[in-house]
């Protein structure tokens, strides 16, 4: 039975990994055009797997988390860009990329170290602060930053294989093995940090803080080492971010943010990997490619039904509102998301028939105590 | 030299003072119980040494190491292992998943010795060793807690409350391990309200008081002593 499922699930990945390398191919076949839309789709799951070290595995509610997006993307902005201030900014795109995932590492440690001895809503207040702040100092130091106007254009990567040189320019082809091939080496690190022993020390302090520390785990390090893992994902994310668009500003990087990669976690399943790769998969797609789709099947609709309304809709100015309402529905019918982790389901559905059987099956030995 | 020895010691909570100047001994290889009512300051006593809390003043000394005001993790690390009062056993985890945080600091891989150990200890949990953590009656979660700080190989076990809201039946049983226990040479300083029970597996005892410690004797002394029999024993 277990060597069956194994085997099922290797070739389900199997087929995943023919797919997403073949489907550049298929795209261009068909003539989708929609090899660029999947580039931030992807960027997406990066900045998803990497808030699930934060929020899924340690159980730290980090609500400024595209704060350190921005910092990532600005270090790249600043290392590499002609119209930097720096004195320095020639550097190459990889190792600013580098760079750009420490710093923002550094920044998880500088917010974290104070903060992490709050707990639960007072950690996603003072989070929520800084995500704020960030692009408000952006914003408001144009002498470095340019403002509002933003910093452009970036350096881009080369790659050289033998003779042949890539260069990651307009073509989205490049970018899209790039970022997946990252996308591929998240998921793979993620698995295998929550099966570490650090992993289980994140399991055990979201369990019970208390009895964490007296199993000996070091509360103040395991946190910050979740928070500012995450911090250089996302710092990670902004820098291929930067990259690829070629164009920085403050906007890119409020609240909207930080919230929209929360939702794609806790509608995947909070603390599952796969469950967090696909909530990236189908709200960056509802978001980059699915709302114009839907938008013009609601204006066919109108059109062919006569109805006006229908016909002048657009879906994707109503793009949060949709999100809201399947949210909101979503957490009353299925509030573990839609691929929970074994674990997160057990614990919302502890008073369900199914574990209340389970326990009662097991005569226990206070009721043997007593007869 | 004294396995665990506190000295003079006062622990606060906020400004009001839990502890008044505690002093106390427990030697290799004893059983060492601290009595008292609700609210005498028993569990602050172990929260005290195992490093949840920090003495305002005063010392805690491990063989003559003073540990007081270092972090539990690393006081743990250094052989003082905890039930803690309420048991706080992890319930979405399985027992095995339990007993293996209790190794967490512990750098050896191999726990299989370990794990025989606590089975032997307490075969209920080798029965459930699959099972949720929640999902267990209050006795085997008890047991759990045990057997969990056991994992941590310790040198002293502090345990704190192991009778709350058991059967008597379950509460012998598991005074019973406690023994054997201690007597496969792990020292015990138990906390305990059931003064009765502890009392019968002690070796020596001190009786709490709003803070302060006002009587220590041997365990068959305080058994027997007016005070203590009025007070604790309920008799009258």
């Amino acid at each position: 039975m277990k060597r069956e499922g194994r085997e099922r699930r290797l070739a389900i990945y199997l087929a995943a990994l023919i797919f997403v390398i073949a489907f550049p191919f298929i795209d261009k076949t068909l003539g989708l055009g929609l090899l660029g839309k999947t580039i931030p789709v992807a960027l997406f799951i990066i900045l998803a797997l990497g808030l699930n070290v934060v929020v899924g595995f340690a159980g730290l509610l980090d609500l400024g988390y595209a704060a350190f997006f921005a910092i990532g993307a600005y270090t790249v902005g600043f290392l590499t860009s002609q119209a930097s201030k720096l004195p320095y900014h020639e550097l190459d795109f990889w190792p600013a990329m580098i760079v750009a995932a420490l710093v923002a590492g550094i920044f998880g440690v500088i917010l974290g170290a104070p903060t992490l001895r709050l707990r639960g809503d007072y950690l996603a207040i003072v989070t929520l602060g800084f995500g704020e702040i960030v692009p408000l100092v952006i914003r408001n130091t144009p002498d470095v930053t340019y403002g509002i106007l933003g910093i452009s254009p970036i350096g881009t990567p080369q790659f050289a294989l033998g003779d042949a040189k890539f260069r990651f320019g307009i073509d989205s082809l490049p970018w899209y093995y790039l970022i997946i091939a990252i996308a591929a080496l998240s998921i793979f690190l993620t698995t295998r940090l929550r099966d570490a022993r650090i992993g289980r020390a994140w399991m055990a302090m979201r369990e019970d803080e208390v009895a964490a520390a007296s199993m000996g785990v070091n509360l103040v390090t395991t946190k910050l080492f979740a928070f500012s893992l995450g911090a250089s994902f996302s710092g990670f994310a902004g820098a291929i971010w930067a990259g690829y668009l070629q164009q920085i500003s403050p906007e890119q990087f409020d609240f909207s943010v930080s919230v929209f990669v929360l939702c794609m976690i806790i509608l995947g399943g909070i603390g599952n990997i796969w469950g967090v790769v696909l909530g990236g998969i189908i709200l960056g797609s509802f978001d980059r490619v699915l709302a114009e789709k839907i938008s013009g099947g609601v204006h066919g609709l109108g059109d062919l039904l006569g109805i006006n309304a229908l016909s002048t809709f657009d879906v994707v100015q109503f793009k949060f509102a949709i999100l809201g309402i399947a949210l909101v529905v979503l957490m009353n019918v299925r509030p573990e998301g839609l691929f929970p982790s074994r674990r997160r389901k057990a614990e919302l559905h502890a008073g369900d028939d199914s574990i209340v059987e389970e326990h009662q099956a097991h005569e226990t030995l206070y009721d043997k105590g007593r007869t | 030299m004294a396995l665990l020895e506190l000295h003079d010691v006062s622990t606060y909570y906020g400004s009001i003072q839990a502890l008044k100047g505690i002093s106390l001994t427990v030697d290799k290889g004893e059983i060492v119980t601290l009595i008292g009512s609700n609210g005498a300051g028993k569990s602050t006593t172990l929260r005290t040494i195992s490093g949840l809390l920090r003495p305002r003043s005063g010392t805690v000394t491990l063989e003559g190491k003073d540990i007081s005001g270092k972090p539990a993790h690393e006081i743990t690390a250094l052989g003082v292992a905890q039930s803690p009062e309420g048991r706080r056993i992890f319930g979405r985890l399985t027992v095995r998943e339990n007993l293996e945080m209790g190794a967490y600091g512990r750098t050896e891989t191999d726990l299989t010795a370990d794990f025989d150990r606590v089975f032997e200890l307490f075969p209920r949990l080798k029965e459930r060793v699959d099972q949720k953590g929640g999902t267990l009656s209050g006795g085997e979660q008890q047991m759990l807690a045990i057997g969990r700080a056991l994992m941590a190989k310790p040198r002293i076990l502090l345990l704190d409350e192991p009778s709350m809201g058991l059967a008597p039946i379950l509460v012998e049983l598991i005074f019973k391990i406690i023994r054997d226990i201690n007597t496969q040479g792990t020292t015990v300083l138990l906390v305990e309200q059931n003064a009765l029970v502890a009392l019968s597996v002690a070796h020596r005892g001190y009786v709490l008081q709003t803070g302060s410690i006002v009587l220590a004797d041997s365990a068959k002394a305080l058994a027997s002593n007016e005070m203590v029999r009025k007070a604790y024993l309920g008799e009258g």
